[in-house]
């Protein structure tokens, strides 16, 4: 009777796995992650996007000497957002060409912010395909040689034209819509909300990597000016040069690369209304809500397991609201949460350890990848200062313009 | 209005040119669009009538821009907004005739015609704003 009653019960448990569709992996590793590359991020003059990435793919090589680039790596997906940047468009095939790997399929991967993340997404697809054995997937953006008032423009790009931008609402802008809905709502401050600049420029002092290696204080960034309110100057990411990238092995080949293998266990990405306005929703993302539940299935893990995270936070908000559809707090809660320090190194679950976009920087591109990266380094011991001790399983989430783009990843140390 | 103007963008905008804020209605499920979609995002049909929606709304959210791309500097600091019409129906615009500090969150707004000058190259799509 017992055993029929446990095969009764497994049984239903596979076809459940099965109706599911996430590839019956249950917490198995999708890929591996056999080593990473990350230029240095910041105003990077008189260098082109292709330069800054080979700067990336460098580092990547160099760390991995079991890997042979030219034989061994079979696709490559690389995030980048604009042309009108550097009036340079078809960017997959020329930054593969720089990055010494002419020949392979190169597609560049275009989801505004969440360029990269898409291609984390795109290379995952290509191993677990059986096509590709090894891929590089990456990103990278030029923008600091353009003026505020041209990168305004171009980021803007990726709201919704005939509606968003044709009425003049910016990307800060549409994120201070979702911050007043929010402190309406919930009665979220604006100092609340500045802590997460408070918190990731402390951060990113401990990345030799970041933007701005600095802390800044919560009087600092109150009195900075607004760019849209509630939004200040110090709300805001930062413009910046950067280049970011990882390479991908099926599980089973990674001990041929590498003793050090961080495996990826989750991979979800969804997709909302491209205008804001249409939303049922102005105080949380979707998109992000929905990516988050298939990385969280996929990996059988929940919120709570997660050790540390990199979040979006392409405003401040931005990354409050995360904590919210990232079920790392309840809904109208993160103002609470980022006061009460767990996001802080030290605190239950430290969030953008990198320093964030807020002081790593936001190369658009990079990004997503970039995120990848700081898994990477936190979850082999690498990440120095900033180091979050016994760190074994996080996540990445990487949001495109508004929100109608979020990937969402999680990843768990092979020790 | 007649059967033979589509449910586009364009013709939306050419209807505000003429000062009706029009809507398509999908003839099978009864979804309303704004802006009107050629193809029902619902129900995937493509019949639709054209219904006509008042100007009349409520402030769902707003931000006041300082920081805006070339075309908009001249007007910064500008409010922008959010506004829920009539069955839900929502749509964003600029926010003009009243002080930005009197802006709030679930006051009465209407869209208003005034503004709505035809450019003379596309995107011609005239802009109109809301008022108190």
């Amino acid at each position: 009777m017992v055993v029929l009653v446990v095969g009764f019960y497994c049984g239903l448990a596979s076809m459940y796995n099965y109706k599911r569709g996430t590839l019956g992996l249950n917490g198995k590793p999708l890929v591996s992650i056999i080593s990473a590359g990350m230029s240095k991020f910041g105003k990077r003059e008189g260098l082109l996007a292709r330069e800054i990435f080979s700067e990336a793919a460098y580092e990547a090589f160099s760390r991995c000497p079991k890997l042979e680039p030219k034989k061994d790596i079979k696709a490559m997906f690389i995030g980048h957002m604009g042309e009108a940047y550097e009036h340079q468009g078809h960017t997959g095939s020329a930054i593969a060409d720089w990055a010494g790997l002419t020949g392979i399929p190169a597609t560049r991967t275009e989801a505004a912010c969440a360029s990269s993340g898409v291609a984390l997404c795109s290379g995952i697809y290509a191993v677990l395909s059986g096509l590709s054995d090894v891929v590089i997937v990456g990103g990278v953006e030029k923008m600091t040689h353009r003026t505020t008032a041209e990168v305004t423009e171009y980021l803007t790009m990726a709201s919704d034209y005939p509606f968003e931008q044709w009425h003049g609402i910016t990307f800060p802008g549409l994120f201070a819509l979702m911050a007043t809905a929010h402190m309406h709502a919930y009665g979220t401050t604006e100092q609340q909300i500045a802590l997460a600049a408070v918190k990731n420029h402390y951060h990113g002092s401990m990345n030799p990597k970041a933007h701005m290696q600095k802390e800044v204080s919560l009087e600092t960034v109150m009195a900075s000016r607004y760019v849209a309110w509630p939004l200040k100057l110090y709300d805001c990411s930062l413009i910046t040069d950067g280049a970011s990238c990882i390479i991908l092995t099926k599980p089973e080949l990674a001990g041929k690369y590498t003793d050090q293998p961080v495996h990826i266990i989750g991979s979800g990405q969804a997709s909302d209304t491209i205008g804001l306005y249409e939303r049922k929703s102005l105080t949380s993302l979707n998109a992000t809500k929905l990516a988050a539940k298939t990385a969280y299935e996929m990996a059988q893990l929940k919120p709570h397991n997660m050790d540390l995270a990199e979040v979006h936070d392409c405003f401040t908000f931005a990354e409050l609201m995360a904590y919210e559809d990232l079920g790392f707090c309840e809904a109208g809660k993160s103002g609470e949460f980022i006061e009460s320090g767990a996001t802080r190194i030290g605190g239950k679950i430290p969030v953008n350890t990198s320093g964030g976009l807020k002081a790593k920087g936001h190369p658009v591109g990079a990004t997503g990848t970039a995120q990848a990266y700081e898994m990477y380094l936190q979850l082999t011991g690498q990440a120095g200062k900033r180091q979050v001790k016994n760190a074994k399983v996080g996540l990445s989430h990487n949001v495109g313009g508004s929100g109608a783009t979020a990937a969402v990843h999680i990843y768990r140390s092979a020790q | 209005m007649s059967a033979e103007d589509p449910f586009t963008i364009e013709q939306f905008y050419k209807f505000l040119g003429q000062q009706k804020l029009m809507a398509g209605k999908c003839l099978k499920c009864e979804k309303i669009h704004l802006p009107p979609r050629p193809m029902c995002d619902n129900c995937f049909s493509r019949e639709f009538e054209w219904i006509s929606v008042s100007g009349k709304g409520k402030l769902l959210t707003y931000t006041v821009i300082s920081i805006a791309p070339e075309q908009f500097q001249a007007l910064t600091p500008y409010a922008v907004g959010i506004v829920e019409l009539e069955k839900g129906l929502k749509i964003p615009g600029m926010i003009q005739g009243i002080k930005q500090e009197q802006l709030k969150i679930g006051m009465a707004l209407n869209l208003d015609f005034s503004t709505c000058n035809t450019p003379q190259k596309w995107p011609q799509w005239p802009r109109y704003c809301f008022k108190p």
